[in-house]
């Protein structure tokens, strides 16, 4: 795994970027993976921000796992985001564990991996570091800039630090702020991979070796908060896995909890128990409204950005009321904004599978806005 | 909510509001009067609406929408922050009529109201000869499954405007093709012959 991952492409970012926490870090990769072709008018450039457990292969197939893109579903040729036609990027984000600077990485001080010695980042510091991939890139302008959860998370954050750096923006399923009960789940995950003895301080890495249980655990909470209730009850039910009759034990008897063990055990084969305790760390730290003094209107002042916000109904993560809440601070604040709630029992997890409602809207907006860009590009 | 949006009265509509504007269209469709007035008179356009389906129509148009309820989400938009607010045929179907204009006044500098009038001859007549709810062009649905709680008549609502003191500023009446502003004088004759009343007001 190691071997591969040194083979998938890396921007040195040179440049010093100051984190929120206040160290500085310089000369760091950041991990990026490009679908399509950006044309010669540069009008069709579309930047995706991936969420927790994310990476930087968002179609085809990820090289490093060799499974499917994690949003095959929206990114492709002929698919709502359309190869065919536009130039897809996404980056890993810094703190993650698929190429970009993360607590894997090692520490110059010392030569060893960082561990609990990497910096505390926040979703600006994802944000700020990586936009030096666009310049390199050739992107002046992006048409679009989207991603759901964290990923409409960072979203939100680089409209309101870079205001004129998308021609339009479809945040999904986000929040401007993290909740209490977001904060408490995240901080569930965290104190499962803490409890892990083989976790060790963070410093695991020495032994060769990764808090599987404890990073497993986490996961399934993570899973379980992605579904919503009518759609897990649909899924599985009381149904029992392989077996007639419940058989007295521990082991998984139902189907949820087979579900659940097997997500939670393939996910530590791809993810890094750090890397999970820093990305939600910059998430929980999230607040648009803090950040600009104010509120959340300040955020959005002076935005040329054409929003497209969009939740869905099920989704008990990041609710209706928490997107909507973002449709009306960008309203006072006089921006461009669309809303849409799809209607779905898929939960949080709905803008990752096949929903042909919210990609048939994601469809309409990019393309329509593509025709009004390519129209301002001309003037 | 009616189905039958004429053609006639948004040309109305959009020959009442200034160019290079903001407008807010509540209620706003598929997106027809906000396509019009972006191209015609360089308008900043948004629309709420509450169905779905012309939800989606807006945004494959590239037109700003918001999905949502103009009954209870009005509350979202700041104090005079459209030059024009527009509510077109969907006045007369909410709860409250009258809290739903108080909320147009208060974020637009100006509110333009259409709707379908109830003094219209042909809707007089139909109850009058024939002792039934009237089914007409503009108003095409049955008693039990209308939309439209509270029908008015253009006189109606220019004596709401001036119980409330809500300042008048046009009025037009709209009867097939031809159109004719409408003033206190011959006010009893248009409401008995305009099919619409479109109301600027605030």
């Amino acid at each position: 795994m190691n071997s591969k991952i040194e083979n998938i492409k890396k921007l040195d970012v040179s440049k010093p970027l100051k984190l929120d926490c206040g160290k500085t870090i310089s000369n760091f990769p950041l991990a990026y993976e490009t679908y399509g072709k950006l044309n010669a008018n540069k009008d069709n450039a579309i930047l995706v921000f991936h969420a927790l457990t994310g990476d930087q292969f968002v179609a085809g197939t990820n090289p490093i796992t060799n499974k499917e893109g994690w949003w095959v579903t929206a990114v492709g040729p002929g698919k709502a985001i359309d190869t065919n036609k536009y130039f897809v990027i996404c980056a890993n984000v810094i703190g993650g564990c698929m190429g970009s600077l993360g607590p894997r990485n090692i520490n110059p001080e010392n030569k060893q991996p960082y561990g609990l010695d990497f910096p505390v980042i926040t979703i600006k510091d994802m944000v700020r570091a990586q936009e030096s991939l666009l310049e390199y890139l050739g992107v002046e302008k992006l048409l679009c800039a989207t991603g759901g959860s964290m990923g409409g998370m960072q979203l939100l954050q680089f409209c309101a630090t870079f205001p004129d750096k998308t021609f339009s923006a479809i945040p999904i399923a986000c929040s401007s702020s993290h909740s209490a009960q977001n904060i408490a789940l995240n901080e569930l995950a965290r104190q499962a991979i803490m409890a892990d003895p083989v976790w060790d301080n963070g410093k695991y890495f020495l032994k060769n070796v990764q808090p599987k249980n404890g990073l497993a655990v986490a996961r399934m909470v993570g899973h379980i908060s992605y579904l919503s209730e009518k759609g897990m009850q649909e899924k599985f039910g009381r149904k029992l896995q392989e077996k007639a009759d419940y058989e007295f034990s521990f082991n998984a008897d139902f189907q949820v909890e087979s579900y659940l063990r097997h997500q939670g055990y393939a996910f530590v084969e791809r993810f890094d128990a750090n890397s999970i305790l820093y990305i939600t760390r910059a998430m929980d730290y999230f607040d648009l409204s803090k950040q600009f003094g104010n509120g959340l209107v300040e955020a959005f002042q002076n935005q040329k950005t054409k929003f497209l916000v969009i939740s869905f109904s099920s989704d008990w993560l990041y609710t209706t009321k928490e997107n909507k809440d973002i449709v009306i601070a960008l309203n006072a604040s006089g921006a461009d904004v669309s809303y849409s709630e799809i209607t779905t029992d898929k939960g949080h997890d709905s803008f990752l599978v096949e929903e042909p409602e919210f990609l048939n809207t994601l469809k309409g907006f990019i393309d329509s806005m593509h025709d009004k860009f390519k129209n301002e590009k001309r003037i | 909510m009616t189905n039958l949006k004429m053609k006639k009265e948004f040309k109305v509509i959009a020959d009442l509001l200034t160019n290079n504007t903001r407008v807010l269209d509540v209620g706003c469709g598929d997106g027809s009067l906000m396509s019009l007035l972006e191209k015609e008179k360089n308008i900043e356009v948004r629309g709420l609406e509450l169905n779905k389906k012309n939800v989606q129509k807006c945004i494959h148009k590239g037109l700003p929408v918001i999905q949502g309820n103009a009954e209870t989400e009005l509350h979202q938009f700041p104090d005079k922050s459209f030059d024009y607010v527009v509510l077109s045929q969907t006045l007369q179907a909410f709860y409250d009529p009258d809290k739903v204009l108080k909320e147009l006044l208060r974020i637009g500098k100006s509110v333009i109201i259409s709707i379908p009038n109830f003094g219209y001859w042909r809707v007089r007549t139909k109850l009058l000869f024939f002792g039934k709810m009237p089914v007409t062009k503009t108003l095409p649905n049955t008693w039990y499954n209308t939309p439209n709680l509270h029908m008015c008549t253009i006189k109606d609502l220019f004596n709401f405007c001036d119980e409330k003191n809500i300042e008048i500023k046009k009025v037009v009446g709209v009867n097939e093709d031809k159109i004719s502003f409408i003033k206190r004088g011959n006010l009893e004759v248009k409401n008995l012959f305009s099919k619409l009343g479109i109301f600027l007001i605030g």
